[in-house]
């Protein structure tokens, strides 16, 4: 948007993919081989279609058990990503050693570690310096380290990585905070945490960042809510290159291949009809088992021509519910303390945000969500949540074990059906 | 601890258990437990929910400090029935704690449910009752209504 980092970097290669009209997508993949990892990337670089590459870290080095992870590469067992802190620096250049290119083909590093030193060390020392997450967002939802603990070694693993820059290359570090608990979290609150993590990330060096948002089950309050990230990266983040990331949903995937295709597809377009720079998909075995390479491809390579043939999406005319949730928990918290850290342990401290459905011990656990038969997200509960009145007033009743399962699986059922249905009318 | 177990619930049964519901130490899910939660509460039951990723010596010292009638273990990342195991061993060497029942289920192995073997696996080392796979729920909520009338009777023939 605003702010121009130097030559090669993530930040600078999805930019002018953004400039020249091509959304840049992106595969979650992360293999223990170096030889299989090695492959992925090169075969997310040749997919037909504007990528960037991604190295997923495994369950072990999330946790910081290198012991686990060192047993796990020395016996062979499986491992569900790449312990880069346990493979030495050596091997990992190797993996990626002509192939990854700041100028051509980006590749950044995914954890979900609320405690990452040891990852971002061992990330710059492979010579990358794209990484995700954030305080709250890889603490909160995974987990029970405090939050005062993920602040302080996010504070540092920043540092880490901002000093990356000085070698000429500027670092890009984006957030998790779009995403959260996966679903049932009002998109206000998922825009809030996103551009709270983002100043926080400006606070601590960064300049180059980028502002998550996931897919939930409403295609329009969707719409509204990439607009209103996008709006308020602006108006908060003035000379920060920044852009924003969409996730393709992250809660119970649809079982069917056409279902599958058929939420990638409405990802694809919210991404590239709202302005987003930058897709990362899900792939048709999300539902039973770790993909393929070749499952990825096929993913990328739909949500590329998805979109492509995708015209823009307006924002609702009125300026949007999402954007007056956001704004308003964005300002209460920046109101706490001058110091991000300090103010995001304030708000959760005061229920100020309040994550519906987290069970983390530094969570207030007073908000509920629901779920409207369209989709649509909304506030039963807003605790001590500075939230504006809501527009609409959902029932008062609190959701059920058996609603809370048939929302947890809206998403699923509601992309199997018409996928279903489709099949059935093209016989 | 979360709020969540102050929510207004249907009205409590009359002979209501104090619940305990937990995840064991390796396992970071949490939308089983907040479905178990819902549903004990439902029941009319009182529930505290520990969380995600709940080591043993913490699991034990809310269980000293709580003393619930029942303790829920759900797992389903695969490691459940090895956590579980070192969980419920631990409970079970406080005799203070000998009347307290310790319930397990979920998904508890990598390679799906594991039958008979591990069920005995389970019990041998304290678990009261394991619910594993997709026929767990059903036989949960099968166990917990024996529960209560059985609590109903141990309250009547103590008053």
């Amino acid at each position: 948007m605003t702010g121009q980092p130097r030559a090669g970097s993530f930040g600078r290669f999805v930019n002018d993919a953004h400039r020249a009209g091509e959304l840049v997508v992106q595969p979650r993949m992360g293999m223990a081989d170096p030889a299989r990892m090695r492959a992925g990337l090169a075969a997310t670089r040749a997919a037909a279609a504007t990528t960037v590459g991604t190295i997923t870290l495994d369950s072990y080095t999330r946790v910081a058990d290198w012991p686990a992870a060192a047993a796990a590469l020395r016996h062979g067992s499986a491992l569900n990503g790449y312990p880069i802190v346990t493979h030495d620096r050596a091997t990992t250049r190797a993996v990626l050693a002509g192939i990854a290119d700041d100028a051509t083909f980006p590749v950044q590093v995914r954890h979900g570690s609320a405690r990452p030193e040891a990852i971002v060390e061992a990330l710059v020392a492979a010579g990358l310096s794209a990484t995700e997450g954030g305080p709250v967002s890889y603490c909160l939802p995974y987990g029970r380290v405090p939050l005062h603990e993920a602040v302080d070694s996010w504070k540092r693993s920043c540092a880490i990585l901002a000093a990356v820059a000085d070698t000429g290359v500027e670092p890009h570090l984006e957030t998790f905070g779009g995403c959260l608990m996966g679903q049932l979290c009002p998109p206000g609150m998922l825009v809030a945490v996103a551009i709270l993590e983002g100043l926080f990330f400006v606070q601590h060096g960064l300049r180059s960042v980028s502002l998550s948002y996931a897919q939930q089950a409403n295609h329009r309050q969707d719409v509204e809510a990439v607009h209103a990230l996008r709006r308020l990266a602006g108006e908060l983040l003035p000379g920060v290159d920044t852009h924003v990331v969409v996730y393709a949903y992250m809660g119970v995937y649809p079982r069917t291949v056409l279902g599958a295709e058929r939420l990638l597809v409405r990802a694809a377009r919210l991404a590239a009809g709202t302005g987003a720079a930058r897709l990362i998909v899900k792939t048709a075995a999300e539902a039973h088992r770790i993909p393929t390479v070749a499952e990825n491809v096929s993913a990328l390579e739909l949500a590329a021509a998805t979109a492509r043939a995708t015209g823009p999406e307006a924002d609702a005319d009125s300026g949007s519910e999402v954007y007056d949730e956001a704004r308003a928990l964005v300002e209460a918290v920046l109101e706490l303390d001058a110091d991000l850290g300090r103010a995001l342990l304030k708000a959760f401290r005061g229920g100020y945000l309040d994550v519906p459905f987290c069970l983390h011990p530094d969570n207030a656990g007073r908000s509920r969500s629901r779920l409207a038969p369209d989709g649509r997200l909304s506030w039963s509960r807003v605790g001590s949540m500075p939230l504006p009145p809501p527009r609409a007033h959902p029932e008062p009743r609190e959701l059920n074990a058996a609603e809370l399962l048939r929302c947890l699986s809206h998403v699923e059922r509601s992309c199997d059906d018409a996928a279903l249905e489709e099949s059935l009318a093209i016989r | 601890m979360t709020d969540l177990d102050a929510l207004p619930t249907a009205a409590r049964a009359e002979h209501c258990l104090d619940i305990l519901v937990t995840s064991v130490a390796s396992d970071s899910h949490t939308w089983n437990l907040i479905y178990l939660q819902l549903l004990l509460q439902e029941q009319g039951h009182r529930v505290r929910n520990l969380g995600s990723c709940v080591p043993a010596a913490m699991l034990l010292t809310e269980c000293l400090r709580q003393q619930p009638d029942l303790v829920v273990i759900s797992s389903v990342n695969g490691h459940g029935h090895l956590d579980g195991m070192a969980a419920v061993r631990t409970l079970r060497e406080q005799p203070r704690l000998a009347a307290m029942l310790v319930v397990i289920g979920g998904q508890l192995g990598i390679a799906g449910p594991g039958g008979q073997r591990r069920r005995h696996e389970l019990t041998a080392a304290g678990f009261d009752a394991v619910f594993e796979g997709a026929a767990g729920l059903p036989a949960f909520r099968r166990y917990l209504s024996g529960l209560r009338i059985e609590q109903g009777h141990r309250a009547r023939a103590g008053s």
